[in-house]
């Protein structure tokens, strides 16, 4: 092969991969309810009416809008968002309520499209034995197995279900891992989250099923602020995944939720996520701003919290899933794949703050960056004085697929005692050629072998996937990047 | 509170006479630093790259500023024996900020030049011109403030295909009965395939007092020149450094630069390097060994502007007692920079329960066809091979010891000269077996006791 004849083969390749189509970009035309667009004090009180929410929530939500009032947009991150005219965007949009009398059935339309986006909304897909929450726009439409694992006293429903059936332990841990002052999103959120799930693990309960969250945003001009609290009570267990699609439009919608997991003794949580939010077109024309705040308490001595995420979709990507590892013999996850074409702009990671002694925490950090777009990876170790004996390991590795792309790594390591060890890694490069060579030599063409490496460099973060979204996972993977280089 | 603040009004009353004590070209640069300075503020701990280091205390102090060039009278050649066995160097003193060059030592070593600013603005006006402050960015607040009250510096420039036959030894020293700050400056420029080694060291001749040394360097490597640059801090805990250097590197050049701390107070090491050529080749060490309450901050950044060039980092740190650490590096490879490969490490050993380590490695890449990495780790000393000692004999502190003295080897070892190499391992041995200020010989007593 002529020396020149690779980089014009590697353009073509990464072209036709950035033309690959989203499929779930489909609008529903399902009537909604949208309050007008704009936010003030009125509209955060019309939102918690709407809901019939009790005041001391209210008073939560009217606090947090005052204290967002006196913030501004942050700008540290690698990413480029634009200044949001925050009085553009509606903040509630529901699938509009059936009247008394007709029947209590899912919409057919809103049905069909959870089908289309492969999510088992009915019973009887029995088969994939995965408890679903399905939240539309902002408000949940349908939780499915809730008899069953009732039985067993595990609570899976949505946010506003558990305003109103558990008022007591929505308010004890509400706001307790992502206080409303933490950032200037989760002020917004916290001022006009509308929907989202609520798990309770009793002591003592392994979840029998992993449960499920699908997102999706489907009206125009709104934006999605979704919350999601999950507590495990002592020696429980919970796997929990979510999804995330929306429809191709040429604005720009934002997504600023909040998930907030608890974790007592000896308890573990495994919360995966597949991002897919919409990422724009091939020249960066639309997608969703995805500006999350998520974050773990582990209060209990032995608790355990494992995070998994693949980042395949929107245009902005701003999240740092984090551990707080307050318990002694605490443990703290992060597995990501993160990957990004054309004009999308990803900055992400994870903090990892020990203040339990010999508390333990594993990073792992996977970017793909193609087309023109930007991965960093923003990280923080913290072992706080009295956090004797905490060992962490971090990776980050990052692989350029084109010359336009750009890979960053931004970790932030602090240790204050003498008895942890932390480690850190990072390495960048493109697919090594021998290894592509190799596998042109036994018959591979280059696109599979592409597809190959990039697979097995993201392996370990897959293999951390629950079962159901792993194969998911790696469809995503392979749309996107479907012989990215050559 | 802003610490500049005093500094301005300090240039403003005394402008006429800073001016008339310095050589004209020193002039042109102080408005346009005051211009910065004006809007400027110092860095605080917890601004972004300043994660521990708290630079508007260390201004914040009242020290003294030797405007009116006021000379000292010691002659530090006399008290001070800073020579390495088996190494012949032409050696130079700067005494806070005034240079003398000692009897042994002629102003010109064959065609190399070392001169003050002072000398250099008559004898090479074209160099001066072309390169003081053109790498020094203003932006940076202690840059500018060195370039509003710098008053003299020293000029080393080895003209095209020069090799000098000497490495230049530069000790620099502090010694005045009150607390005093000083901006020493140094320009450095080697010709087209020209080489040479530069030692530099910093001591304090009189403990009690506070010292302020923010000192801003510049280095201009031509193509294919070869610079190594030894950068060695033992002075006292009352010292504090804030030191800029400047690399601007061409095509094919190799530049080396060491930066050890073994005693100080506080120091921040600023490294800003643009890599402008290809084949060039950077390579930063940093050592610090620190106790008591040293804080030790490096910040490093590579800019490789050019394709197929090569850095390569590795920083370490001993920390014991209540020492602070902090490192963060950055490497940036710009776009269509193919072919570059760029090392970055950072290694650090926490000793007590309250020494504290911060660092932040960060790599920023914009283009695909690169070999970059990072690494970082801070933890302890091994207890298997602690053990492995103690069950031949060697007592734990003898064990701990050795191994922290491998632990910091391999920077040691990227030295380029050989009689350097043994003259610091054998620094470092006694740095940690606590000796330092024991032999005899000169005031700083760093001398080994029978060489």
């Amino acid at each position: 092969m002529k020396e020149n004849e690779k980089p014009e083969k590697g353009n073509q390749i990464i072209e036709e991969a950035a033309q690959a189509e989203y499929k779930y970009g489909f609008v529903t035309d399902i009537e909604t309810e949208v309050i007008p667009k704009g936010l003030d004090e009125d509209v955060v009180r019309r939102i918690s009416a709407l809901k019939g929410e009790p005041e001391w929530l209210l008073e939560f939500r009217l606090k947090a809008y005052r204290h967002w009032l006196t913030l501004k947009q942050p700008t540290w991150g690698h990413v480029h968002v634009p200044e949001i005219d925050y009085q553009d965007i509606s903040y509630y949009a529901a699938p509009r309520k059936k009247k008394d009398g007709e029947k209590k059935e899912i919409d057919p339309e809103l049905k069909k499209t959870f089908d289309k986006l492969g999510i088992p909304l009915e019973e009887q897909l029995r088969l994939s034995g995965m408890a679903v929450d399905a939240v539309m726009d902002s408000v949940s439409v349908k939780t499915t197995y809730r008899e069953r694992l009732a039985e067993l006293g595990v609570i899976f429903c949505s946010m506003s279900e558990a305003v109103k059936d558990y008022p007591d332990l929505v308010r004890k841990y509400l706001g307790k891992v992502v206080p409303y002052t933490d950032n200037f999103y989760a002020a917004l959120n916290s001022a006009v989250f509308s929907d989202g799930s609520f798990v309770y693990i009793p002591k003592g309960v392994r979840c029998p099923m992993e449960l499920s969250t699908y997102f999706r945003i489907n009206a125009a001009q709104t934006g999605q602020f979704e919350r999601t609290l999950i507590v495990a009570d002592d020696d429980a267990y919970v796997s929990y995944l979510e999804g995330c699609t929306a429809p191709m439009r040429d604005e720009n919608q934002l997504h600023a939720a909040i998930v907030e997991i608890i974790v007592e003794d000896r308890a573990e949580v495994k919360y995966s996520t597949v991002q897919n939010w919409y990422p724009g077109d091939k020249d960066g024309k639309g997608g969703i701003y995805n500006l999350v705040t998520k974050r773990g308490l582990c209060r209990g001595d032995h608790s355990k919290l494992s995070w998994t995420q693949v980042e395949t979709g929107s245009a902005i990507t701003w999240k740092y899933p984090s551990c707080v590892l307050k318990g002694d013999y605490s443990t703290g996850e992060f597995y990501s794949v993160a990957l990004t074409n054309n004009w999308q702009e990803a900055d992400t990671g994870t903090k990892m703050i020990h203040l339990g002694k010999h508390s333990t925490s594993t990073i792992v950090s996977k970017g793909i960056s193609a087309g023109h777009s930007q991965n960093s990876y923003r990280g923080m170790v913290k072992i706080a004085p009295k956090a004797t004996g905490c060992r962490n390991f971090t990776q980050c590795d990052s692989l350029l697929l084109s010359d336009t792309s750009g890979a960053h790594t931004f970790p932030v390591i602090e240790v204050g005692n003498d008895t942890s060890v932390v480690e850190h890694e990072a390495t960048t490069s493109k697919i090594n050629e021998d290894q592509i060579f190799y596998c042109n030599q036994r018959g591979i063409p280059t696109e599979d072998a592409v597809g190959l490496i990039v697979n097995g460099y993201a392996k370990e973060v897959m293999a951390k996937l629950p079962m159901e979204f792993a194969v998911e996972a790696q469809k995503l993977l392979s749309v996107s990047l479907e012989g990215s280089v050559g | 509170m802003n610490a500049l603040k005093q500094y301005i009004d300090l240039y403003d009353e005394c402008r006429t006479l800073i001016e008339q004590q310095s050589p004209a070209l020193l002039n042109t640069l102080r408005e346009h630093a005051r211009e910065k300075l004006e809007t400027a503020r110092l860095p605080r701990k917890g601004c972004e790259d300043y994660e521990a280091t708290d630079l508007e205390a260390v201004f914040a102090h009242d020290y003294g500023v030797n405007i009116n060039r006021l000379p000292f009278d010691a002659d530090p050649g006399e008290t001070f024996h800073c020579d390495v066995p088996n190494m012949s160097t032409c050696l130079y003193y700067s005494s806070n900020d005034a240079f003398h060059s000692s009897a042994t030592a002629e102003r010109n070593i064959g065609q190399v030049v070392v001169e003050p600013f002072s000398m250099a603005a008559v004898d090479h006006p074209e160099l001066m011109n072309a390169h003081y402050g053109r790498l020094a960015s203003l932006d940076n607040p202690t840059t500018a403030l060195n370039s509003l009250l710098v008053q003299d510096g020293l000029l080393i420039y080895v003209p095209d295909g020069v090799a000098a036959e000497r490495p230049i030894q530069l000790v620099n020293i502090f010694n005045a009965a009150l607390d005093m700050m000083v901006q020493r400056r140094l320009l450095i420029v080697v010709g087209k395939n020209a080489s040479v080694k530069i030692l530099a060291c910093d001591h304090t001749q009189s403990p009690d007092y506070n010292y302020l040394n923010n000192q801003v360097i510049e280095i201009v490597a031509m193509q294919g020149s070869t610079i190594d640059f030894y950068d060695m801090e033992e002075s006292t805990p009352k010292t504090h450094r804030v030191s800029s250097i400047y690399v601007d590197q061409h095509e094919g050049s190799n530049v080396l630069i060491d930066g050890i701390t073994l005693v100080n107070g506080f120091t921040r090491n600023n490294y800003h390097v643009e890599v402008n050529g290809e084949h060039a080749e950077t390579q930063l060490l940093g050592m610090t060994i620190a106790s008591g309450e040293q804080h030790v901050d490096s910040h490093t950044f590579i800019s490789h502007n050019a394709p197929r060039c090569h850095s390569n980092e590795m920083f370490k740190y001993v920390l014991n007692d209540n020492a602070v650490g902090a490192f963060a590096g950055k490497i940036l490879v710009k776009s269509n920079c193919p072919r570059v490969e760029a090392y970055q490490g950072n290694r650090n050993l926490c000793g007590s329960p309250t020494a504290k380590m911060y660092t932040k490695p960060q790599l920023e890449i914009y283009t695909d066809d690169v070999m970059c990495s990072h690494g970082s780790a801070v933890g302890q000393l091994d207890e298997d091979a602690l053990f492995y000692m103690r069950t031949r004999g060697i007592g734990i502190d003898e064990a701990r010891r050795l191994l922290m003295q491998a632990f910091v080897a391999d920077v040691i070892d990227g030295v380029r000269l050989d009689a350097l190499k043994d003259r610091l391992h054998y620094l470092v041995e006694k740095r940690f077996a606590g000796t330092l200020s024991n032999c005899a010989g000169c005031m700083q007593a760093c001398r080994p006791n029978n060489k």
